[in-house]
């Protein structure tokens, strides 16, 4: 019989089994074995959490297969790693280490002002950061198997998180009640196809899974970005960034499977030592969320 | 009939879809007494070691071995299976990511109980071997796919990310 292989259910597959989870930003094995043991479903692999690279500044690219293939061997859950958006080459590159996902991300420096990466090409799925429906589209539309929102990672902030999925959800709602003219019109501004736009209007969701990201400190913003209908949470430097990873970690998963428990997320959250040092939106000097389109 | 899907993490929704359209009762499993008065439980595709850990901290794995012991069916896919096999709920012995990673992930068609239906498979797990009270019931080349224990049935592929019904029709006779 017939076999195919890294078609968009596959693809697409793989992120419906992560659902409900929590994917961990990690820089080393030990690290990741720390996150696996916690009861992360995948890790994304990178050299620096986002608020180092905020604090280092420079050009932050994909991360050194050598420790990229070292937590692949540690760990036997998915392991994702990141490239600049419109890298194509580091696509490639991390598609032939074998990763299971690749996230076109914003957190690193963006390597084209004009293109992102044309997804549907390769045979790895791909994740990318969105603030809004027409965002998520676009992206959904080059080939993207997976959406996280953009928020803004590294600051221990969860605002823009919020106002992401919030955005998202509200452009949906809003699809619901557009006649045939009106949807005409989002797809064209939103250089979409309309087929798209519709299939998003009828699911009443996006067609991939969508998880929070950008800004995930403690139980309780996992909880919140549940609560608000993603379907699970990246936490990058919120873990490792913690006095007490290991609790943290094990906390923001249970968090995010309890979210609509209020007790159960009281009981998580207690006793864990100081979350990551945040910081406020308007003080920063770059915002991530603002590179791609 | 009142089926229930362990609401840890993985394609719990997708399950869930397909329990409607064969018009269940459903119940979505966190915790211990969610499980009672279920004549069957679906254990969701998802990352293995995730929903291990988690249904250790909600102390759901002893009082699910109870109810199977009373009659509960139980039906695994992929990750599910392979938390079978680790439970003692099956006799089986599974290999995870088998396959390899995600980009050796398939598609195809398998021969279920002599019904020809979609089969996806996700960084599916291998079964290597099984018990003599196990019958097989859908093969993928050499592979088997799919066993069925008494009560206990697992598949390694995913029917909930199909429209194709047959397996979980199965399962309801299986529970019924």
């Amino acid at each position: 019989m017939a076999v195919k292989k890294n078609t968009p259910t596959l693809k697409k597959g793989l992120a419906q089994m992560l659902k409900g989870g929590v994917i961990m930003d990690v820089v080393d094995a030990k690290q990741a074995k720390i996150a696996e043991d916690a009861g992360a479903v995948a890790v994304m692999a990178l050299e620096r959490v986002p608020s180092d690279i905020r604090r280092d500044g420079g050009v932050a690219r994909m991360s050194d297969p050598k420790m990229i293939t070292e937590i692949m061997a540690t760990v036997t859950i998915p392991v994702m790693a990141k490239v600049r958006i419109g890298h194509f080459v580091e696509a490639q590159i991390l598609e032939s280490l074998g990763v299971d996902y690749i996230d076109e991300s914003e957190v690193l420096t963006p390597a084209d002002e004009q293109y992102h990466v044309d997804k549907s090409q390769f045979k790895a799925p791909f994740v990318c950061g969105a603030r809004n429906l027409g965002e998520a589209l676009r992206r959904i539309d080059e080939g993207a198997a997976m959406i996280r929102t953009k928020g803004e990672a590294g600051t221990g902030n969860v605002v823009e998180a919020v106002r992401h999925m919030r955005s998202i959800n509200e452009d949906i709602e809003a699809l619901k009640g557009m006649k045939e003219a009106g949807l005409k019109k989002y797809a064209k501004e939103e250089r979409v196809p309309l087929a798209l736009v519709k299939e998003t209007r009828d699911l009443g969701r996006l067609k991939v899974v969508n998880f929070a990201a950008g800004g995930i400190a403690t139980p309780a913003d996992a909880g919140l970005m549940m609560q608000l209908g993603c379907d699970g949470i990246f936490v990058g430097s919120g873990i490792f960034k913690s006095s007490d990873p290991t609790a943290m970690a094990k906390a923001i998963v249970e968090a995010t499977l309890n979210y609509d428990d209020p007790a159960m997320l009281a009981r998580c959250s207690a006793g864990l030592g100081k979350a990551m040092e945040s910081l406020e939106i308007e003080t920063l000097e770059t915002r991530y969320s603002e590179r791609g389109w | 009939m009142k089926i229930g899907i362990l609401n840890i993490q993985g394609s719990v929704a997708e399950h869930l879809e397909a329990l409607r359209k064969l018009d269940v009762e459903v119940v979505l499993v966190k915790k211990p007494e969610d499980l009672r008065g279920l004549e069957g439980l679906i254990l969701p595709g998802g990352e293995s070691t995730t929903i291990g850990k988690l249904m250790d901290f909600a102390g759901l794995k002893k009082e699910l071995k109870q109810r199977v012991k009373r009659g509960m069916a139980v039906w695994g896919t992929c990750a599910g299976a392979i938390l079978m096999s680790q439970l003692g709920l099956i006799n089986i012995e599974v290999e995870r990511n088998a396959y390899g990673g995600q980009q050796e992930s398939f598609e195809t068609e398998v021969d279920f109980d002599g019904i020809k239906i979609p089969a996806i498979f996700i960084r599916a797990p291998k079964i290597l071997q099984m018990g003599e009270d196990c019958e097989v019931l859908a093969k993928y080349d050499d592979d088997i796919v799919a066993v069925r224990e008494e009560k206990m049935l697992v598949t390694t592929f995913h029917p909930e990310l199909t429209d194709n019904l047959s397996v979980h029709r199965y399962f309801l006779e299986v529970a019924g």
